[in-house]
């Protein structure tokens, strides 16, 4: 264990209470980017790619520019060029050339954006579109992953149709690998027919790692699976389309768009326009859903911010449903095949891993990665071989959504040890618990000799727990028992992801009024991490949230370094930020209260919104210590700073110096090892024999994840990351029609998001509740664990209900439940993505 | 053509509102043949008509108050309740009614806002989230239940949950947990938080029963 202050006594950590951004959302008084208005504000909209793959010859733009209320039309050729960019931390973002910019002369997916136009209205600029004439040259296109390694397949990109690393030079010293780039490669007839039927075809992979010796462990193993399994591409689909509105002020360029981090987002928005982030003012108060697609908003809000400058105006850019299909994101599809060797006793000796990720045209996505490493971490195989491929295909761009990859690998893994579990007569959670990680478990292959480790893990006892709650012998008991066209199921599933990160700054100030100053940079888009967080400060400080106010949602408010919320790093990262701000508050006051009434500063102790000597005697309120910092200046007000604050953090304090007392500080407390959260989730499903339709009875999600800062919030991201997750297992796909590159299932009657009624009627979740040793509070991020836990929760009460040869991908619709049955074989084992 | 009735799918309730009305208004657009999503006619701009479009001064019944506004005819209720009247509670989703975000009442009916021409409301209650609480500021007890059980994450389908919640309770005071499911069924929330929500809608009922 690290050197860590001892956990605190909770007065508002683990209490559930009113966020103060929830009374806007029940009232409609909450501004998402939609809704604001600008005098003079023009319309934008986008003509849209009618090919997966193509290059822009001419454009007539004659027609549109000649109507009346046409403003302006922009290409590619009017968005700033690609350019390299250093973050605030000194690391060096290089361009890419090939890169998503927003608008394209050579688009690679159908729905791809070609243009924008502005217009005094939303029809006017509707009818200029219908009068634009682009012609286009088609180039080949590929939909499946499978189809672009085939010898002689096509190529989704003119450069390439995967993401590999040049082989080092001969004679190269070693080093960081080199980066990645867009190759060519293919396999050969022998590697596709290598593969038997239903079976992944394992050419050469273009990234691998090894743990042991798994073929001598695979020969000493008691059982050898070797499964194939394709999980669904699926889109984000928040319910907020990335609509942006944008205009110039003073040479500042001021952006409202859908954000999940706030503080990030500008300097996104300064790169993709080539401008100083000190010009950039960005506000999103409310942000309708991210899942992943907005870390930093997406790259399209720059269209409408290029228009308004051209046109001098304000222009609001509304993205309908469809256009958000096609720009707003997705979880790229894996197609896998794990051989995984077990002992007698059903442990995992042995993993070998082989991934292909269907990566769309853009930035790599590391989903393939992720899933090899999480699986590392769940099973605990003690040797294991990953290959991974990243091919790029002309469907909608990829972006992380909730648990990406580790969604992917527990799902490939899951139902192996499921079926492994039956052949070897050993209980479900039984097997689990024998291959579960605990502690400083390991995970990954060893980097120059050394595994890296979990901070600490508590799986085991996330199990026990959710099998208890879940009454698991019971239902075990009636597994697999037909009753009439009836058979029920009970399925557990174990998960893990990364939650949590460091090194972030906490800013507040106790005002005069005795009042505490909370300045936030965290995105609001509904984990409500943006006050859980800092709720940590008033604690420490002995403040009443009541008298709490928090900054959020804007960057010309003076908001702290804070980080990007994705892979559900923030209550991790910006609790221990808020401990520091806090403790950087307590310690100024009692310094504030010696120098003012005498004595030592650690002779005196802070609560009750007081500052006074232990065991009595002098004191006073902390309004009055508030005052007195701003008589003392200097560090006590914040016009002294410490040094090691991010920039942006000091000229936020610098800017709100003298207001009174100032807690600023950065999180530099150890950190032992890599933050993952873990859950055990629970189904029992009733599959109807005769019409393949079944219902889940039952569910319950059972979390390891530290200290919980806030059960309600908390309790809404285990039961609604899981629901994402049965998403997945019960309906939600791409479908593409292969010929013509043309995705089919873009508006959600036809992509079917789960509604209230596919959620199970009985829903639960519980959580451990230990503190993380490596981090103040002791919290860690809960959205990601849930999704594949509630994905393969499902997937695994199906096959108890109907046996390990019916399901061969996710989702699991009706039809290939009955169709499987009656062919008494798996007939949906088609490898193809999208379909 | 024979008229028909469109079935709302938020309410199973029929919309009157002739197919031939559907036609005509988007033929009044004169322009892409789903157009009555867009908008037309921004608070500054001045653009003209388009040719055949007819824009006429009608007046709404909104949350209480007779508003005085121009429409289009082929304009949908949640544009203009967006963008000409500034209730921007009402949320668009999907433009197309799949989501329900913007699900107002109607004659105290919950609807999808967006599938509904302004025109054909003319002498209806129109009330939206916006004239939900009381004029006091109290707020409604299905939004003091959602306060009370922090129902929701992102809140962007709030509003409409929070009208086809209404609107249900209106006609089923006492619902058990599967029916007042069903009754916001026609509603999507996209953090999928649905155990909470109906926990906290739930809640509101009993708040409801007992105001």
């Amino acid at each position: 264990m690290a050197n860590n202050p001892t956990p605190m006594k909770h007065t508002l950590v683990g209490k559930n209470y009113t966020t103060p951004d929830l009374l806007a959302k029940v009232t409609g008084k909450a501004k998402y980017a939609e809704d604001y208005r600008a005098d003079g504000m023009l319309f934008c909209k986008l003509l849209l790619s009618p090919y997966p793959h193509a290059r822009v010859k001419h454009i007539d733009k004659r027609a549109a520019l000649a109507m009346p209320g046409v403003k302006a039309i922009i290409t590619v050729d009017d968005l700033p060029a690609p350019a390299d960019s250093i973050t605030d931390l000194g690391m060096v973002i290089k361009a890419d050339l090939l890169g998503e910019r927003g608008l394209t002369n050579e688009p690679v997916y159908q729905g791809e954006p070609i243009l924008a136009v502005a217009a005094v209205d939303e029809l006017t600029a509707a009818e200029a579109i219908e009068k634009i004439h682009v012609e286009y040259e088609r180039l080949p296109f590929v939909i499946d992953p499978l189809d672009s390694l085939r010898p002689g397949g096509p190529n989704a990109r003119v450069e390439g149709n995967v993401w590999m690393r040049n082989p080092p030079p001969p004679n190269a010293k070693p080093g960081p690998p080199p980066p990645l780039v867009r190759g060519i490669l293919k396999w050969t007839e022998e590697d596709f027919a290598a593969a038997k039927e239903g079976q992944l075809p394992m050419g050469k992979a273009t990234d691998e790692w090894m743990l042991g010796n798994v073929d001598a462990a695979m020969k000493g193993a008691a059982l050898v699976l070797d499964e194939t399994f394709v999980t669904p591409n699926v889109s984000h689909q928040c319910l907020e389309t990335r609509s942006t509105m944008a205009y110039w002020q003073n040479g500042k360029v001021f952006v409202h768009t859908g954000t999940q981090s706030t503080f990030q987002t500008a300097p996104a928005i300064a790169r993709w326009l080539g401008i100083d982030v000190k010009d950039v003012v960005f506000i999103s108060e409310y942000t309708g859903g991210g899942f992943g697609s907005k870390i930093t908003g997406g790259v399209s809000m720059i269209i409408p911010a290029i228009l308004s400058k051209k046109t001098n105006a304000p222009v609001m850019m509304r993205i309908s449903r469809e256009e958000e299909h096609y720009i707003g994101r997705a979880r790229p599809s894996l197609q896998g095949r794990m051989k995984v060797g077990f002992s007698k006793e059903g442990r995992v000796v042995a993993v070998d891993m082989f991934v292909i990720c269907d990566n769309g045209p853009y930035e790599q996505m590391f989903d393939a990665t992720a899933a090899g490493l999480i699986v590392s971490l769940a099973y605990q195989p003690p040797a294991m071989r990953w290959r991974g491929m990243t091919v790029l295909t002309n469907t909608v761009p990829r972006s992380a959504q909730s648990q990406p990859g580790g969604m992917q690998g527990i799902t490939l893994m899951e139902p192996v040890l499921a079926k492994a579990a039956r052949k070897l007569g050993i209980d479900q959670v039984a097997i689990r618990r024998i291959n579960a990680p605990e502690g400083k478990a390991e995970f990954g292959a060893a980097m120059g000799g050394r595994r890296g480790h979990a901070t600490s893990c508590f799986l085991k006892e996330a199990l026990d727990n959710g099998a208890k709650l879940f009454k698991w012998d019971e239902r075990k008991a009636r597994s697999g028992k037909r009753n009439g066209s009836k058979v029920r199921g009970a399925g557990v599933a174990v998960s893990a992801f990364f939650g949590g990160s460091t090194g972030y700054d906490g800013l507040i100030i106790i005002k005069p009024d005795g009042r505490l100053s909370i300045q936030s940079g965290i995105g609001n888009h509904g984990t409500e991490s943006v006050s859980d967080s800092h709720r940590v400060s008033a604690e420490i400080l002995g403040i009443p949230w009541e008298k709490c106010d928090l900054t959020w949602g804007n960057t010309s408010k003076n908001l702290p370094f804070s980080c990007a919320s994705g892979g559900s790093q923030t209550t991790h990262a910006m609790t221990r930020a808020a401990y520091a701000a806090g403790m950087d508050a307590k310690r100024k006051l009692q310094e504030v209260a010696a120098k003012a009434l005498g004595g030592k500063p650690e002779q005196y102790d802070v609560a009750g919104e007081r500052v006074f000597r232990k065991g009595g005697g002098a004191g006073m309120s902390l309004a009055q210590a508030a005052q007195r910092a701003i008589q003392f200046g200097g560090a006590y007000d914040g016009h002294e700073l410490p040094k090691d604050i991010n920039k942006a953090t000091a000229a936020a304090a610098t800017a709100l110096a003298g207001q009174g007392l100032m807690g600023v500080g950065k999180d530099t407390y150890p950190h032992d090892g890599a933050t993952f959260s873990y859950v055990a989730s629970f189904a029992e499903v009733e599959v109807d024999l005769e019409t393949g339709k079944y219902y889940i009875l039952d569910f319950l999600a059972s979390a390891d994840a530290g200290t919980i800062v806030h059960p309600a919030a908390f309790g809404g991201q285990v039961l609604g990351r899981s629901m994402l997750g049965i998403s997945h297992a019960i309906g939600q796909k791409w479908v593409y029609d292969q010929h013509y590159g043309a995705p089919l299932a873009k508006r959600f009657y036809n992509n079917k998001p789960p509604t209230i009624l596919d959620a199970p009627a009985n829903m639960q979740w519980a959580a451990l509740d230990i503190p993380d040793p490596e981090t103040p509070v002791g919290a860690r991020g809960i959205g990601e664990p849930p999704v594949g836990g509630g994905c393969s929760a499902i997937l695994n009460a199906l096959t108890a209900a109907v046996g390990d040869e019916v399901i061969r991908r996710a989702p699991v619709t009706p039809d290939q439940i009955l169709a499987s049955l009656q062919a008494g074989k798996p007939v949906y084992a088609g490898l193809k993505a999208d379909v | 053509m024979a008229d028909h009735e469109l079935e709302d799918p938020g309410t199973s309730t029929p919309v009157k509102l002739s197919r031939r009305d559907v036609i005509k208004g988007v033929i009044a657009a004169g322009a892409a043949s789903s157009a009555s999503y867009l908008f037309r006619g921004s608070t500054a701009s001045a653009q003209a008509s388009a040719p055949g479009a007819v824009e006429r001064l009608i007046t709404l019944d909104v949350n209480g108050q007779q508003r005085r506004v121009d429409v289009m005819k082929q304009e949908t209720l949640a544009m203009t309740l967006r963008y000409k009247l500034g209730l921007t509670g009402t949320k668009l989703g999907c433009d197309r009614a799949e989501c329900g975000a913007c699900t107002v009442l109607i004659d105290d009916v919950p609807r999808y806002s967006c599938s509904i021409f302004t025109h054909t409301v003319r002498d209806k209650k129109i009330v939206t989230i916006e004239g939900l609480a009381g004029a006091n500021g109290k707020l409604h007890p299905v939004q003091q239940g959602v306060l009370d059980e922090q129902g929701f994450q992102c809140g962007f389908c709030t509003s409409g949950f929070l009208m086809a919640a209404v609107g249900f309770l209106k006609t089923n005071p006492n619902p058990t947990r599967a029916e007042l499911a069903h009754g916001v069924s026609g509603n999507l929330c996209r953090c999928m938080d649905y155990d909470k929500i109906l926990t906290a809608l739930m809640r509101g009922a009993e708040y409801m029963r007992k105001a």
